[in-house]
């Protein structure tokens, strides 16, 4: 067993991906280095506060309504930088329908105006929604946040997967676009050469608003804050049992079925991106014949251009933008497979976490296993 | 009617024993109506929504503040506000229906004719106090029905009565609570510590039972029988493997899981050499 988990080891850090210690079941930006990548720029350094009705909100939104996704506005208040969010609304679920886009519109307009009448703060900073399994990384969440953005100077995404509620973890992500990433979308250019410019890789395209310990010296954090009154009504609500069903669904050993799914999306995953792969490998394989046959028509012109100089005519030129073979073929999007990787990663953390937990509960369980029986056996002896 | 001699005046219990159930969203809600009121509102009053479970108790999910005017005799209260949130809440949630209102403070005078409004839209509402100001020192909710009081035959009066309330939350939001309890939370825990404060949560539990069955046994403390059959159903429930099935259990189970681990790991590796070969290398 111990020799096992040696040899395992070895493994991990020969793949650079995993360094002994804390797990988190939330993707991390970079876990080679074992730093969270904090965005260049100032405008991306941000404090985020949360009131606690805001989380529980959400919460009962995404729980209500699942299985199916939902989405709401945040509301609050953007002040040097502390970002606040102080209150959420959610959205009704839309149809794909032309004109159901105007009554969407309709809604948020009217519900803005009915909270500003009860004095609630009305600017958005961003929306949240909920996702399953963590395979929210989609074209359409980028296009989301471009459009927020440009009215917005700074706004926020949060990710809230209420199907891990049922193992006691409070799975809220708060995420951002890097601004690197931003411009590049803006000029629609994502080819390779940019791309290494920038040197942007997959894991720059979201950053994540940490709220965990190993990025305490990052000033990028969330915190949730309550007003008095809050705080004061909470201990009432406080349960009386030392144990809560939180402990119980901690403490269950059988995630097989979450795993399951996870390595099932996993693997359906792989497969888009192999679709990807073969994609560019076309377009590899295209640029190469071209530039063969590129070549191959430049030693013709230089030999005509050689023989029509012995006999003294004009040398022809050697680039023809006539010729077809001179149109530059235009290289695919990474943005597709970009997203893929990062929902990959995402998938494979998570598996990550879940595995190390249970292995944490079953070697513990081997050593208690032991002293259990001990204490059996001391209870006996006992009621002898 | 009139009737000879003394006229007793009765009321009528409500028949069904109507309890409410309370999200705690709803009194987070309240609260911070409450901190967010204009200044010259003494009060915050709102519609509860909810449903009402087929058992009878009225289950109430959400709320919202309506803004209203209160003079000594009269409250206005914006009935056009009312239906509007009404309305887009239902878009989101068509389950979610008027169960009642809500105000901060007591009852007070005023409270029968809101009452009486919120009774038109829907039968017999409840009527939900939080008492913000914390008059008898510790945090009260209290939830009211009306009664009728009848002299004779002729209804007079109108009588709140209280109801037992049940404070409790859904599994997804107790974690969310625990994990927001103190008033400023640094960090999100991550799975790692939430994990080691259970494990310290269930050794407590075990130690205090092991203390109770050593005290019993010593004979400190008289012997309960029903904790006693309990503990021993307890122990019974563990299956009764023999050491070395239980140790290859174990061990099959670990060996699934290093596997999905390095299966994980292999294939980030597997992504970061992709995407150099895609991106970062040069091939022309």
């Amino acid at each position: 067993m111990a020799l096992l988990l040696c040899s395992c080891n070895k493994v991990f850090s020969a793949s650079g991906g995993y360094r002994g210690g804390h797990a988190a079941a939330q993707s991390r930006p970079d876990r080679r280095t074992g730093l969270c990548r904090v965005g260049m720029g100032d405008s991306s350094k941000c404090r985020l506060i949360f009131i606690l009705m805001v989380i529980l909100k959400i919460i009962k939104h995404c729980k209500e309504l699942s299985p199916a996704l939902v989405t709401g506005q945040l509301l609050g208040l953007d002040v040097g930088s502390v970002l606040e969010v102080t209150n959420c609304f959610p959205f009704p679920i839309r149809e794909e329908d032309e004109e159901v886009e105007a009554e969407g519109a309709n809604y948020q307009l009217e519900m803005m105006r009915c909270l500003r009448e009860v004095n609630v703060d009305n600017n958005t900073v961003g929306w949240y929604q909920s996702t399953l399994f963590g395979s929210f990384q989609t074209g359409e969440l980028i296009e989301t946040f471009m459009n927020y953005q440009e009215n917005i100077r700074r706004c926020v995404c949060i990710i809230y997967d209420p199907s891990r509620a049922n193992q006691g973890v409070l799975a809220l992500k708060a995420l951002k676009l890097s601004d690197t990433f931003m411009e590049l979308y803006r000029t629609n250019n994502f080819k390779g050469e940019k791309l290494r410019e920038k040197n942007l890789s997959f894991v720059d395209i979201f950053e994540e608003i940490p709220g965990c310990e190993a990025c305490s010296l990052s000033p990028n954090r969330i915190k949730v804050s309550n007003s008095a009154l809050i705080s004061a009504f909470m201990t009432e609500l406080e349960a009386d049992t030392p144990v809560t069903q939180c402990d119980y669904d901690r403490l269950q050993l059988s995630t097989s079925p979450i795993l399951e799914r996870n390595v099932e999306f996993l693997i359906e995953c792989m497969d888009d991106l192999s679709m990807e792969q073969q994609k560019f490998q076309f377009y590899y394989r295209n640029l190469s014949r071209q530039e063969a046959q590129k070549q191959a028509w430049l030693q013709k012109r230089r030999a005509e251009n050689a023989a029509r100089k012995n006999a003294g005519e004009e040398p022809l030129p050697e680039e023809d933008p006539t010729n077809p073979l001179f149109k530059p073929i235009p290289e695919p999007s990474r943005l597709d497979s970009f997203l893929i990787t990062n929902q990959i990663a995402n998938y494979c953390n998570q598996i990550n976490g879940y595995s190390i937990k249970l292995l944490q509960v079953g070697l513990s369980l081997l050593v208690a296993g032991q002293s259990f029986s001990r204490l059996y056996l001391m209870k006996a002896l006992h009621e002898k | 009617m009139g009737s000879s001699g003394q006229t007793v005046l009765q009321y009528v219990p409500s028949p069904a024993s109507v309890s409410a159930k309370v999200h705690p969203l709803v009194i987070f809600n309240i609260c911070d109506c409450y901190v967010r009121r204009p200044d010259q509102a003494e009060r915050v009053i709102g519609t509860l929504l909810g449903s009402v479970l087929p058992d009878g108790t009225v289950d109430i999910r959400n709320s919202y503040a309506v803004p209203h005017n209160e003079s000594s005799d009269q409250v206005a209260l914006d009935i056009d506000y009312h239906q509007n949130m009404l309305t887009s809440h239902q878009k989101v949630n068509p389950k979610e229906a008027i169960v009642g209102w809500f105000s901060t403070g007591g009852v007070i005078g005023g409270s029968a004719l809101i009452h009486e409004f919120y009774s038109r839209e829907v039968n017999n509402p409840i009527h939900l106090t939080v008492d913000t100001e914390f008059r008898t020192g510790n945090a009260s909710i209290k939830a009211f029905v009306s009664v009728g009081l009848s002299l004779g035959d002729q209804q007079l009066a109108a009588q709140f009565q209280e109801i037992p309330l049940d404070l409790r939350m859904v599994e997804a939001e107790q974690i969310g609570f625990d994990v927001l309890k103190p008033t400023i939370v640094d960090k999100l825990p991550n799975d790692l510590e939430g994990m080691e404060a259970t494990m310290e949560r269930l050794l407590a539990l075990i130690d205090d039972v092991y203390k109770y069955v050593d005290d019993v046994v010593e004979g400190r403390i008289a012997p309960d029988n029903k904790i006693g059959r309990f503990l021993s159903d307890t122990v019974a429930a563990l299956p009764k493997l023999s050491p070395n099935a239980f140790d290859k259990l174990v061990n099959d189970s670990l060996q699934d899981q290093l596997l999905l681990l390095y299966l994980s790991s292999i294939t980030r590796t597997q992504l970061s050499l992709a995407e150099k070969l895609n991106t970062a290398a040069q091939i022309l």
